[in-house]
């Protein structure tokens, strides 16, 4: 494994990965569209720890959700494979939590009942949940605000409600789609530190896919960096940052170096 | 249905969340965003200009002598009502028992024809002429044939009340079942729902408020047909006491029929207004 990450330019000792949870092998992926076959993913491999915080960063349209689809089972891939915890995905698994992009709450739903969705599809009995929901609640802020409406919610406040619904049947794998892509400045810092906040209590391994270097940076603890379509694996990047993260390391010389490269990284694979 | 989620490139964005992509030829959603009394002052002032007007109307057929087989004065038409009611009752009886069995009827297969036919695109693209030509020909013109099938009694007056409902229901449901979102469906495919749970938690929901439309409409559409059976038919109903009291010029009784058919119209739009804010209010 450690041999792995000797292509990152930080290499730092890529502090004995933990177990390993999902391995994504090869993974191809070609969409048959009306012009054509499209290649979405070029046999795309990495692996995925225990705990493990990992941002896929790449440009618009580089088959960034397409490999998250992939991984959470709802696209099967055109050739190879991918496991969690040793078994292949074929289709959604329980273990796995997706975010989407916007926040993606059902607008004929309160609040609550949204949260409740997974359950209801999962035929689960949310009793045993009840107190793990409400602490959630507390700890974005939404304690309250169970019987409003998604309209009725702010489009941050709306992405907090898809990170409760997302962790209330408890995953151990959040697979998060750009979810703060469409939120302003502020907010998403705001988002950013509250989920980095969740992630240190409650330990879930995470992938997360986004368009800004600077989220990845701040919050990953690995860094996938994608090609533009096809979309390939063009490095690793491990960030060298203390945890907790601060909105202050992000001036830090380290986090703006590696910010420039990884930059540079994808505008010299657009060129080719 | 249960793999159109599979093949599609996942680029999700505002425009495809959860809005009416097209709206089909029909919109009848004006029907259901009618601005209501927002307060006491409000009300008070809709209710008095109301008051008005009829007391202006009645003043003025008064004033200008207006003979009664031209405009009967609204107090004449209130008077016709109290003392034809109990003559009327029985006629109510047969208009509302052909309105709702063959609203009952169309709007039954009116949904669930909507609901399997936009599963299947290709058939959905063959019945849709027909559908128009059931929608757009106006289904009275039938009413001689089918009295002719089916005798003079109820029978064929329901058949094209349902004729008449079932369609419009139909194509305004269609729409609603149309309105796809992926994004939805992928949120409750990935917590491993199947096609029937996406039906009902995902797709069901969004078709709602255009189903509730469709009702209404269809609503509308059918006492209309209903009344004009009648009028065709003859014999019993409301629509049979118009052509009776219009031929023996009782103006204020053939008045006092429009206003009780204008409250059987009334009702059925307040009612699915009412149902359309409580299930459909999260689209405004």
């Amino acid at each position: 494994m450690a041999a792995e990450a000797q292509t990152t330019p930080t290499t730092a000792a890529a502090s004995a990965r933990p177990s390993t949870r999902l391995v994504i092998d090869k993974a191809t992926k070609i969409y048959q569209t009306a012009t054509g076959p499209l290649l979405a993913l070029d046999s795309f491999s990495a692996e995925i720890g225990e705990g493990e915080f990992v941002c896929v960063v790449g440009p618009s349209g580089c088959g960034k959700t397409t490999l998250l689809w992939a991984l959470s089972g709802l696209h099967p891939l055109t050739s190879g494979a991918i496991t969690l915890d040793g078994t292949p995905v074929k289709g959604p698994r329980p273990e796995i939590g997706m975010v989407f992009q916007e926040a993606n709450l059902l607008p004929w739903r309160n609040l609550m009942k949204n949260i409740l969705f997974p359950f209801e599809i999962k035929r689960l009995d949310a009793a045993p949940y009840r107190t793990r929901i409400q602490h959630l609640l507390e700890t974005v802020g939404l304690a309250g605000f169970e019987n409003k409406f998604p309209r009725e919610l702010s489009g941050g406040m709306q992405q907090r409600a898809s990170l409760v619904r997302c962790l209330s049947f408890d995953p151990s794998v959040m697979l998060m789609d750009e979810p703060f892509g469409a939120l302003d400045a502020f907010t998403r810092d705001e988002m950013n530190l509250l989920l980095l906040k969740l992630w240190s209590e409650q330990r879930k391994t995470i992938v997360f896919v986004t368009h800004s270097i600077v989220e990845a940076l701040f919050m990953a603890d690995r860094i996938l960096v994608m090609t533009p379509r096809p979309g390939r694996l063009a490095r690793e990047v491990v960030v060298n940052l203390p945890r907790p993260r601060t909105l202050e390391m992000q001036s830090s010389p380290y986090f703006v170096e590696t910010a420039r490269e990884i930059k540079e990284l994808i505008h010299a694979s657009v060129k080719k | 249905m249960a793999d159109e989620l599979l093949e599609k490139i996942p680029e999700f964005r505002k425009d495809t969340d959860v809005k009416p992509q097209d709206e089909g030829f029909i919109d009848w959603t004006a029907l259901t965003h009618v601005p209501t009394a927002r307060n006491r002052r409000e009300f008070l002032i809709i209710v008095g200009v109301a008051v008005v007007v009829v007391t202006t109307i009645e003043i003025l057929i008064r004033a200008f002598q207006v003979p009664n087989y031209v405009l009967p004065a609204p107090s004449g038409i209130f008077n016709a009502l109290v003392n034809n009611f109990e003559t009327l009752l029985p006629h109510i009886g047969v208009t509302l028992q052909e309105l709702v069995g063959g609203y009952l009827i169309g709007a039954t297969i009116g949904i669930l024809l909507a609901g399997v036919v936009t599963q299947a695109p290709l058939v959905e693209k063959i019945i849709t002429p027909y559908i128009i030509l059931l929608v757009t020909t106006p289904m009275l013109a039938l009413v001689p044939l089918l009295v002719l099938r089916l005798g003079f009694g109820l029978e064929p007056r329901i058949v094209a009340v349902a004729l008449a409902v079932g369609p419009m229901v139909m194509i305004n449901s269609a729409t609603g079942f149309r309105r796809t979102d992926l994004a939805k469906i992928a949120l409750a495919r990935s917590y491993g729902a199947n096609t029937l749970q996406i039906f009902y938690k995902i797709r069901f929901p969004i078709a709602l408020p255009m189903i509730i439309v469709g009702l209404m409409v269809g609503g509308i559409f059918g006492l209309l047909t209903a009344v004009g059976a009648e009028m065709v038919g003859g014999g019993v109903g409301l629509g049979s006491r118009l052509v009776y009291y219009s031929s023996l010029a009782r103006m204020e009784a053939f008045f006092a029929t429009i206003l009780i058919i204008a409250t059987i119209g009334i009702t059925m739009y307040v009612i699915f207004f009412l149902i359309g804010k409580k299930w459909a209010s999260w689209e405004a």
